[in-house]
């Protein structure tokens, strides 16, 4: 595996921001995810739940409400009182729409998909019509009192149910008025609060609404008559959150205080048909508010202000226990948010609205294995670099020179030059951005920094050329005809003759920059890549996929290559396959051809292609004592995985120069001290 | 009197009461638990014990109501029978023969004549449950040997296994399994917890299980303090649970009430928790009950729980949570420091209860008096708390004084040491506290004894200790300007060249003292507190010192650490005798000069009994507990026994007591087991129930007896004396419901009328136009009358009369014996 020095860098400052909403897409088995920041992310469930998409958010877009309508259109609506649509293939906002209700609070589509419903901050609850390409108002129903926080269409559409303040209102959808209106229990705990906000309803199919509230309960109502049918107190804090499965057998609910709670339909006795909804496990992955839950038929999906996703199978649904069947948490986004330039150590971090650049430190120290080395010169925080206006940067870049940056908001692209003076920089902003540079996906500097990609949302790849302050727009690349999906991973051969990019579904591309014209198209693969790169002097394409599936595919050959078939035909080691985060980073060892260095968010890998595969049979994960045995043990053993998993959450992980590695870490009690308090919860024994 | 049998070691009471379990009757009125070999019935209104079933030879494990006939009742034991009471009688009906040992009994309404028991074959820990068909047979004794095998691996205490939903399915737990049997399926479910595998020191493996009355729900209890409500057991994959947590700790048991709306449940808190609705949220506690919950058990009314606590204690708690009726036995959940003492006063038997408590208990009647709250501080349950220990107890002659110590030591330099005295308040019938003295010691107070003598108007205490020193205390006058009153100072410290002082004793009439100084004897003068004389055997330091009493008091004795038993003749100074014994406990009769010593030995204890001035033991018994015996105590007999055997003449006047190190209190009998078993139930072949309370012996059935016996032996068949029973106006009165009776005052003139003679009392009103010499005849005829009903009242009045009393037979001797020996002082306070 060899030695090398590792920066290891903790000064990523990275916050993800909390989860608000999540909608669960049972026919695409995707899942939307919208956070507080208006960013919203789709993961795709079936495939190794990767993060395929995202939307990249916008300060005064706080979504309140997301949902999937007509199979495969998401909307969603926020406080700023617009309904929002998204364009899934070109990855950028569809339209949006003002509902003229003021803020709005909640958003369900009818379950036929075609009607949308909202709950607005004046009382009134709004229907659209879903069009072909837009949404059109249809009406209003009878306006109440104060805001609507919740709704629900009963399963044959016929009814809905919207939770308020203080109390739940049961509509009649043909004549849009208020057929009951059922008063909430103010009490908490036997103690008059305020006021008991309804966070969320469910109705079921057999007319029971289910409500839950800030007073800690979770309660059933009988929709036909308006009575309380039965009532748990489960929590001392807010009920914020309800999900019910498609079967209406279970459901789950997620409080402030970080509990989800599972609720099940089940038969009082063995031989009767009598059924009770029984609490059954409580779980307590997160540790502050969930704001939101999702009932998928085999998991329980949960995401709140601790920022993560909790995933949680349901055993007694899961056929096989197989990797599926493991809880997932996932915490950090499955793209790069640093760049590094080697020639100048410099790391460039993303935010949301700034960007920072870094100098690494240095040490003249040396020392055996393992070993903290002193600093003999401290990380040096060169730049911030703040966005103009309210949208969040989509991508960055810093050139292997060190001496531009590029980013990219949802409307604007950004193009800087650096210059250095000794320990000072300077930052000068490249003027007059061509217009069809408005907004990028993936920017890449090629290696000797002399050109610049950018793949735009429309689906082209724009070559422009560098030099000197100036820049020149080389050659665009158009989307192969017919297909308007965006490329989202770019990779550039070191030699600068060939580009690679890959979109979201469909195959790699590779193109020849000699020749400014597409050179082929990797065959298509059933699961998103994860991450690109092509090798130096051999110009082989190491492609990593989000099934953890690794291919070599030689570029000149226009083919796989050998070593590529080879492990496609012994297949991958069973703890290789069973890892749960997507490798996102590929690089390669300038004077090692058969090294390939790749990372996930737990481990940072060396594949050797010289040495034997592992079986099923070997250890995958070198153990510890391996590197005192002798020389003959450890080549017996060795095998083309030299996996560390030293450092953890791995961000980023690159190769500087032969002996030098940087590695960004970002410790996840680092991200829980910066978030506000949890709800103080008396523990027992202190 | 009886023929003596040799003497035996019997059980003497303070059995645990919380083995297993307490089952209530079907109307609640009763309540039964297992007692050693017996099976008790306590009333739950008043406390009492109503009855106690003898028959079992061997420990008593289990016991159920008979489900298809609620006045009747099953219990199994060790001995491999399964017996069937009549528990309103007290009567054994049938006895079924299982044979083998049987742990655990359940018995199910729906399972028409089978039970099930706990058994378990070869191995020691290997238990199973089976079910047992209990075949019709007239006979007494039957044989049960169809046996059908149910479940393996199961735990052996019952609260592991559950019926449930009307027998349709048993669950068991152990370790980290809960195995579910459908009977009507006949599969067998098992679940395991997942986190025993892979955790090192997984604590949630189960303590007990209990099922739904109407649901299908199996509620179990986990070490980690959690209950786990399983549903859809029946299905292997779809099986859920929810979790509840209170409990810090294990969680001892748990019940359903009837209608399965609340669950309880229990555990080393002493807090009984009530979920309502089986929720988190909702739940109710009834804290402070004192000691750790064992058992819970729900009364098939619902109107009543019970609790059974380690300290021996069964709470009856109403169903609003409120406790009502407390039955507490002999608290033995920890150790003994204080040693047996008797309480001059009432004759109980005192020595350490629950924490930071003096139990009194009384022998006769197998039940704590009360209890007094020496450390006065709230107990707090954790184990790693070093808690306040009571070491030392002592009386004075009289009861009137109570001297205590505790001690608390935290490091080995950090000793907390408090000596506390306690006078005995006649008004309030207690003791109060008197004088609290703290740190009287430098080191660790191994000895504490007060001058006995009768004659000393002033009460002395010596307290010796660790630290060289021994500490005689007086009572002085304390008064000041606000009150008169009394405290303890310290009088005299004297030493022996900085030796630890390991024993004090006072001489019978309290004018010598005696002081051990490890191998050293010391006697002072309790007068002048000089040092008469000194005695050093140079073997071993001496673990016991008492002097002799009554003809022996010139001899004092001194047991060695190094197995010597000595005598020392105080008159001339010298050794009079001595002899190798392994003395553990060495204890004076205050009625004679008799000593018991029990000496330890491979095999068990042994017990010798010797006068002082002779070193032949007047009695000697091997191996009376296989076991340690740590104390040991006489109690003076109320009613003198006349054994006439020279062996047994040394418990003529006394009763021995000894406390093995497992706590089981034992005494010696010379009765004839078959005797010892007749109970009183038997002799009282009652058609009610009634407890036999003095006023039954008066005015129930023993009366009727009494006439009898007297209308025998005076051979008088002229009167008649008329029972109580046949006079209508009586019965009318009796069986009319109270609320359509009138008045009192209207009843009274009727129910006396009632009670005259009848046939006397044709009184003026009903013949008043009859003949005159007819009436002359009467009133001769009446007068002879009221001579006999004065008689007879005299004899119910005082005690019987001497005349009569040889006419009695043996056993209604006995019954009078019993009446005499119950202690009705309360009444005089009155």
């Amino acid at each position: 595996m060899g030695e090398f020095r590792v920066h290891r860098v903790r000064f990523f400052n990275y916050v993800p921001s909390g989860i608000r909403c999540v909608a669960y897409n049972n026919q695409s088995n995707r899942l939307a995810v919208s956070r507080t920041d208006g960013t919203v992310e789709i993961y795709n469930l079936s495939a190794n739940y990767f993060q395929e998409k995202f939307f990249p958010g916008h300060e005064s877009r706080a979504t309140e409400a997301l949902c999937w309508a007509k199979g495969h259109r998401l909307f969603s609506a926020g406080l700023n009182g617009e309904i929002i649509e998204y364009d899934l293939q070109a990855l950028n906002i569809k339209y949006s729409m003002d509902a003229f209700g003021g803020p709005i609070w909640s958003m369900t589509a009818s379950p036929g998909g075609s009607q949308l419903l909202i709950g607005c901050e004046d009382g009134s609850v709004k229907l659209f019509q879903i069009t072909s390409d837009k949404i059109q108002f249809e009406r209003n129903f009878d306006r109440q009192k104060s805001r609507i926080l919740s709704l629900s269409w009963h399963p044959s559409g016929t009814h809905i149910a919207a939770g308020s303040i203080d109390y739940i209102s049961v509509f009649d959808v043909k004549s849009g008025s208020a057929a009951h209106k059922m008063m909430v229990d103010r009490r908490y705990m036997g103690v008059s609060k305020r006021k008991c906000i309804i966070w969320g309803v469910a109705f079921l199919s057999d007319g029971t609404v289910i409500s839950v509230d800030s007073a800690g309960k979770v309660q059933f109502w009988d929709s036909a008559t308006g009575t309380l049918v039965k009532s748990h107190l489960i929590s001392n804090a807010d009920v914020q959150s309800i999900a019910v499965s498609d079967q209406e057998d279970s459901f789950v609910v997620g409080t402030a205080e970080g509990t989800v709670f599972h609720f099940q339909l089940v038969s009082v006795t063995s031989n009767s048909n009598e059924k009770q909804w029984v609490r059954t496990k409580p779980f307590q992955h997160h540790t502050h508010d969930v704001r939101t839950v999702a009932h998928s038929p085999t998991a329980l999906i949960s995401g709140g202000t601790d920022t993560h996703l909790v995933i949680r199978p349901l055993m007694e649904k899961v056929e096989v226990k197989n990797y599926d069947a493991a809880l997932r948490k996932i915490t950090f986004p499955h793209r790069r948010l640093i760049s590094c330039s080697k020639k100048r150590q410099l790391l460039l971090f993303q935010f949301a609205h700034h960007l920072e650049l870094w100098r690494l430190g240095s040490t003249v120290a040396t020392g055996k294995n393992g070993d903290i080395l002193p600093l003999s010169k401290n990380a040096d925080h060169l730049l911030q670099l703040k966005t103009k206006g309210p949208e969040n940067i989509i991508c960055s870049s810093i050139s292997p020179c060190g001496s531009w940056i590029a980013y990219s908001t949802a409307s604007r692209f950004f193009l800087y030059r650096l210059s250095y003076e000794h320990d000072n920089v300077s930052l000068q902003r490249v003027p007059k951005m061509p217009a069809f540079l408005r907004s990028a996906l993936q920017i890449l500097f090629s290696e000797d920094s002399a050109k610049l990609f950018v793949a735009s949302n429309q689906g082209s790849l724009h070559i422009i050329q560098l030099s000197e302050g100036h820049f020149k727009h080389l050659h665009t690349f158009q989307p192969p005809s017919g297909t308007v999906e965006s490329m989202c991973l770019l990779a550039v051969s070191p030699d600068g003759s060939w580009l690679a990019a890959s979109g979201t579904s469909a195959g790699v591309h590779i193109y020849s920059l000699k020749q400014l014209k597409p050179h082929c198209t990797v065959p298509a693969y059933n699961f998103p890549v994860t991450a690109l790169a092509i090798a130096p002097n051999t110009n082989n394409l190491v492609i990593a996929h989000s099934d953890q599936q690794v291919f070599e595919y030689s570029i000149p050959d226009k083919q796989y290559t050998e070593w590529s078939r080879t492990i496609q035909k012994q297949g991958f080691h069973h703890l290789w396959l069973q890892r749960d985060t997507p490798i996102t980073h590929i690089s390669f060892h300038p004077k090692r051809p058969m090294h390939i260095l790749l990372h996930d968010a737990y481990m940072f890998c060396i594949i050797d292609k010289s040495l034997p595969l592992p079986n099923d049979k070997t250890l995958l994960y070198n153990p510890l004592s391996l590197a005192n045995e002798s020389d003959g043990a450890r080549r017996r053993t060795a095998h083309a995985f030299k996996i560390s998993k030293k450092y953890k959450p791995l961000l980023f992980m690159e190769l500087l120069d032969e002996r030098t590695l940087v590695a960004v870490e970002r410790p996840l009690d680092d991200i829980i001290a910066q978030l506000p308090p949890p709800i103080k919860k008396k523990k027992f024994g202190t | 009197m009886e023929e003596e049998e040799s003497l035996r070691v019997v059980r003497c009471g303070g059995s645990e009461l919380n083995f297993r379990r307490a089952v209530f009757s079907a109307d609640s009125k009763y309540i039964f638990c297992v007692s050693g070999d017996f099976v008790k019935v306590y009333s739950t209104a008043t406390e009492e014990c109503v009855h106690i079933l003898h028959g079992h030879s061997k420990l008593v494990t289990g016991v159920q109501p008979n489900p298809n006939n609620h006045l009747q009742l099953y219990s199994c034991s060790l001995d491999g029978t399964i017996k069937l009471w009549d528990y309103l009688d007290g009567i054994l009906i049938k006895t079924f023969v299982v044979g083998h040992k049987l742990h655990a009994l359940f018995t199910v309404a729906h399972a028409e004549d089978s039970v099930f028991v706990t058994i378990n074959k070869e191995k020691p820990d290997v238990f199973q449950l089976v079910s047992v068909k209990l075949p019709k047979s007239s006979s007494q004794e039957i044989e049960a040997k169809e046996v059908s095998f149910v479940l393996d691996y199961i735990n052996q205490s019952p609260k592991c296994i559950a019926f449930g939903n009307e027998g349709e399915y048993v669950a068991a737990a152990r370790d980290f399994y809960l195995s579910v049997y459908f009977f009507k399926k006949k599969t067998t479910s098992r679940f395991t917890l997942s986190s025993s595998k892979n955790k090192k020191h997984a604590k949630n493996d189960f303590t007990c299980v209990a099922c739904h009355p109407k649901e299908d729900c199996i509620a179990s209890g986990h070490r980690d303090g959690k209950i786990r409500l399983w549903r859809n057991f029946d299905d292997d994959k779809k099986y859920t649970y929810t979790c509840l947590h209170w409990h810090h700790d294990m969680v001892m048991d748990l019940a359903f009430s009837v209608t399965g709306t609340s669950l309880l449940s229990g555990g080393r808190e002493s807090v009984l928790v009530e979920w309502r609705d089986a929720t988190e949220k909702n739940k109710e506690f009834l804290p402070r009950l004192g000691a750790t919950i064992e058992h819970i058990s729900v009364s098939p009314a619902g109107d009543l729980f019970c609790t059974s606590h380690s300290d021996n204690k069964i709470i009856v708690i109403h169903r609003n949570l409120e406790a009502s009726a407390i039955i507490q036995g002999l608290v033995k959940d920890r150790n003994i420091f204080t040693g047996l003492l008797i309480d001059p006063r009432t004759s109980a038997l005192v020595l350490n209860g629950k924490p930071g408590h003096l139990q009194f208990y009384s022998l006769q009647s197998d039940k704590q008096l009360y209890n007094l709250d020496i450390i006065q501080q709230e107990y707090i349950n954790d184990s790693d708390l070093i808690q306040i220990e009571l070491t030392k107890a002592a009386f004075d002659c009289q009861g009137n004084w109570l001297a205590t110590v505790e001690q608390r030591q935290e490091k080995e330099t950090e000793l907390e040491l408090q000596m506390k005295l306690w006078a005995y308040n006649k008004k309030t019938q207690g003791f109060v506290l008197n004088t609290r003295v703290g740190m009287p010691h430098e080191d660790h107070i191994t000895a504490l004894c007060f001058c006995k003598a009768e004659k000393s108007e002033n009460p002395t205490l010596v307290t010796a200790s660790k630290d060289g020193h021994f500490k005689v205390w007086i009572l002085t006058d304390d008064s000041d300007i606000y009150r008169k009153a009394f405290g303890w100072t310290c009088d005299f410290v004297g030493s022996y060249h900085k030796y630890q002082a390991t024993n004090c004793c006072f001489s019978e009439d309290g004018s010598l003292l005696a002081v051990s100084f490890e191998e050293i004897v010391t006697i002072w003068d309790s007068e002048t507190w000089e040092l008469k004389c000194t005695f050093c055997q140079r073997a071993g330091k001496i673990r016991h010192l008492c002097f002799g009493r009554l003809t022996c008091s010139k001899y004092l004795l001194g047991a060695t650490e190094n197995d010597f038993l000595c005598c020392w003749n105080l008159l001339s100074c010298e050794l009079e005798w001595s002899t190798k014994l392994n003395v553990k406990v060495m204890e004076t009769d205050p009625n004679s000069e008799n000593i018991a010593a029990i000496a330890q030995s491979s095999v068990g204890s042994d017990l010798f009994v010797f006068k002082p001035s002779e070193p032949r033991p007047l009695y000697i018994q091997k191996t009376i507990s296989r076991e340690e015996v740590h104390w040991g105590v006489f109690v003076p007999r109320d009613v003198p026994e006349s054994f006439t055997s020279e062996a047994y003449q040394w418990l003529n006047r006394s009763q021995f007591y000894f406390l093995t190190k497992s706590q089981s209190l034992l005494t010696f009998s010379a009765k004839s087991p078959e005797e010892k078993l007749t109970p009183t139930s038997k002799q009282l072949l009652a058609e009610e129930s009634l407890p036999t309370t003095p006023f039954y012996f008066i005015l129930g059935k023993h009366r009727q007896q009494q006439d009898e016996t007297l209308n025998d032996s005076s051979g008088n068949e002229l009167v008649q004396l008329p029972l109580t029973e046949n006079i209508p106006a009586i019965s009318e009165l009796l069986h009319t419901p109270a609320h359509v009776l009138p008045s009192a005052s209207f009843l009274c003139s009727m129910f006396i009328n009632s009670l005259l003679l009848s046939k006397e009392t044709k009184s003026a009103e009903e013949i008043p136009d009859d003949v005159d010499m007819e009436e002359e005849r009467k009133s001769d005829d009446s007068d002879e009358e009221n001579d006999f009903t004065e008689k007879i009242q005299d004899t119910d009045t005082i005690d019987l009369g001497e005349d009569i009393l040889h006419q009695l037979s043996k056993s209604e001797e006995k019954e009078l014996r019993k009446l005499r020996k119950v202690d009705y002082s309360w009444i005089a306070a009155l």
